[in-house]
């Protein structure tokens, strides 16, 4: 199999593109997706201050890798779980990268500094074990950006990942979710900026780019992750993209430029400050406030339950803000 | 030939002689869900494999939310 740049040995290919390329030039495709992805939706501006959030796996240390090369002024932020061995072996991964790049890394210990693990969180609270602990990043991403003066918060969702949540909100026809699902989030009423730079690069390019730069990345699987929905609806896809090559990226990319139009948020609830925590929230306490405080069996108030709504819009904190909305439909 | 596949971590002994897909194929893998890995070097699934390499076949799938 031949580069489609320069004819020589290729060592990945890309069926999508119905291409092949060589290290070096599967680099230059890559950066290039990458920085197409930035520009396009104007995602950080290189005086920003990037936070981005690492967990040790090879999408998160894959962007470092990349931003770290473009120049951007970027800290990675490592939030501990608290899961015996697989978050020891995260941690190390995420301090050794930025050892050897002389990047900085910020530590988040969810044990240390909020009193909780996620298995014990999984037990003990009424969400699945995944669902708090996405709340928990998102919660503690945004909180640490806030307080360390942060322009931007960078994740390292790839296609895969944004084609299977995109799945699975369009199979439940979550109208709301679907309208929320864009790679920019412009900051608001104390949420900062999130922007998803991988978007347009599948899981096998991050993990052959992160492979191929030599980046030691933790291959192992969350032990946590039986189960999990958005893993069913990445292998239902895998399955479809294996005979019809390309359609995860036409079902993403293809709704970033002709569905995300069609679908407006709507009914967006003011934010408030958390009265526990003072982050933002739409009731008097945020989601992350009641979440903990039920795992550690602690009461907050007589809070009345807020609307399943409320609750929907909160955790997941993706609203399709009014200024994409526009310009997507210009 | 020896083969390491990972997520558990386990090795099976297949026939070489052959390309690298055909091997995906008999372990019911899809090629664009995986890298093949030879000598510390990423091969495509055209590349003849032979029975005295070893191979890893490591998922690209992430274990968690990034």
């Amino acid at each position: 199999m031949r580069c489609r740049s320069c004819r020589g040995d290729a060592v990945i290919e890309i069926r999508r593109h119905h291409a092949a390329f060589c290290t070096e030039h599967f680099f230059v495709m890559f950066l290039t997706q990458v920085e197409k992805a930035i520009r396009r939706h104007q995602m950080m501006a290189p005086d920003d201050r990037i936070l981005l959030a690492v967990s040790g796996g090879k999408d998160s240390l894959a962007l470092w890798d990349v931003l770290l090369d473009l120049d951007y002024d970027v800290t990675g932020l490592y939030l501990g779980l608290g899961i015996e061995n697989y978050s020891d072996r995260s941690h190390e991964v995420a301090r050794a990268f930025a050892e050897e790049r002389r990047a900085r890394l910020l530590t988040v210990d969810l044990p240390r500094d909020y009193g909780y693990d996620i298995p014990t969180a999984g037990r003990r609270g009424s969400r699945s074990t995944c669902a708090v602990c996405g709340l928990s990043k998102r919660y503690v991403f945004n909180r640490a950006a806030l307080e360390g003066g942060f322009d931007v918060v960078a994740t390292g969702h790839n296609l895969d990942d944004e084609a299977a949540t995109l799945l699975g909100n369009t199979l439940r026809w979550q109208t709301d979710a679907i309208a929320r699902q864009s790679p920019v989030l412009p900051a608001r009423d104390g949420m900062v900026k999130k922007v998803k730079p991988l978007h347009r690069v599948s899981e096998l390019e991050t993990a052959a780019f992160a492979f191929l730069r030599g980046i030691d990345y933790v291959v192992e699987e969350c032990p946590l992750v039986a189960g999990n929905t958005q893993l069913r609806y990445k292998e239902a896809m895998n399955t479809i993209e294996q005979t019809s090559p390309g359609t995860k990226a036409q079902f993403f990319l293809g709704y970033l430029e002709r569905g995300m139009p069609l679908f407006r948020s709507e009914d967006r609830a003011a934010l408030q400050a958390c009265e526990s925590c003072g982050q933002p929230t739409t009731g008097r306490f945020c989601a992350f406030c009641r979440a903990r405080a039920q795992i550690l069996g602690e009461r907050l108030s007589a809070d009345p339950e807020p609307s399943d709504r409320a609750i929907a819009e909160e955790l997941s904190d993706e609203v399709l803000p009014a200024e994409i909305y526009d310009r997507a439909v210009r | 030939m020896k083969v390491k596949l990972r997520n558990p971590d386990r090795e099976v002994q297949l026939r070489g002689g052959r390309p690298v897909g055909s091997v995906l194929d008999e372990l019911g893998i899809s090629v664009d869900t995986v890298l093949v890995i030879r000598a510390g070097e990423l091969i495509t699934r055209e590349m003849p494999v032979r029975d005295e390499d070893e191979l890893e076949i490591r998922p690209v799938i992430s274990g968690g939310a990034p």
